[in-house]
């Protein structure tokens, strides 16, 4: 299984809000 | 730290993922950062359904210590909102599921706290300091604990 970070945050916070669930935010530096 | 099976799923189930990256989005890293006051990297927020930070853990931890933190946040969030069931299920899971992380003996102090909330019976202050007689004696949470001896 593979975490699917999504880079929209704006938008993921939106999303969060309607459907009622918390969010990860991850701030990083590692190599993509 | 992210590829661990136990974390993936933990993170999916539990989590809407979003990352901003220093380098590949860098107004974005710049503006969450602010708001949330997070310039270190790697620094992850867990925010309940409004937004709101409820739990951080900034710098690597190895794949257990970060999946008890990140169980530790999610209780802490249902603590927070006064889920006090859901939230001492959770403290729980983290002692009996990852004894050995730094997380445990602040999840074993919780998880007393949380059926005292739930009942204003003292009982569960009471057993919590005494099995921190027997586990975790050195942590500052035996400390915190030692006065409901």
């Amino acid at each position: 299984m593979k975490i699917d970070f999504r880079h929209d945050v704006d938008q993921v916070l939106e999303d969060a809000k309607m459907q009622r669930r918390p969010v990860l935010l991850d701030f990083s530096a590692a190599p993509m | 730290m992210w590829p661990d099976e136990r974390v993936a799923r933990f993170v999916s189930q539990n989590f809407l993922p979003a990352r901003v990256h220093v380098k590949d989005d860098p107004q974005e890293f710049k503006r969450y950062g602010e708001r949330y006051k997070a310039p270190w990297t790697p620094t992850i927020l867990e925010l309940d359904p409004d937004g709101v930070e409820h739990h951080r853990i900034e710098g690597f931890l190895p794949a257990d210590d970060l999946l008890a933190q990140l169980m530790l946040g999610r209780a802490r969030m249902a603590f927070q909102e006064q889920q006090w069931a859901e939230a001492e299920r959770g403290f729980r899971e983290i002692v009996e599921q990852l004894p050995d992380t730094d997380a445990a003996p602040e999840a074993l102090y919780w998880a007393g706290v949380a059926p005292y909330k739930a009942t204003g019976d003292s009982a569960s202050l009471k057993e919590t300091a005494r099995a921190f007689t027997n586990q975790y004696q050195d942590s500052t949470w035996a400390k915190k604990a030692s006065v409901w001896r």
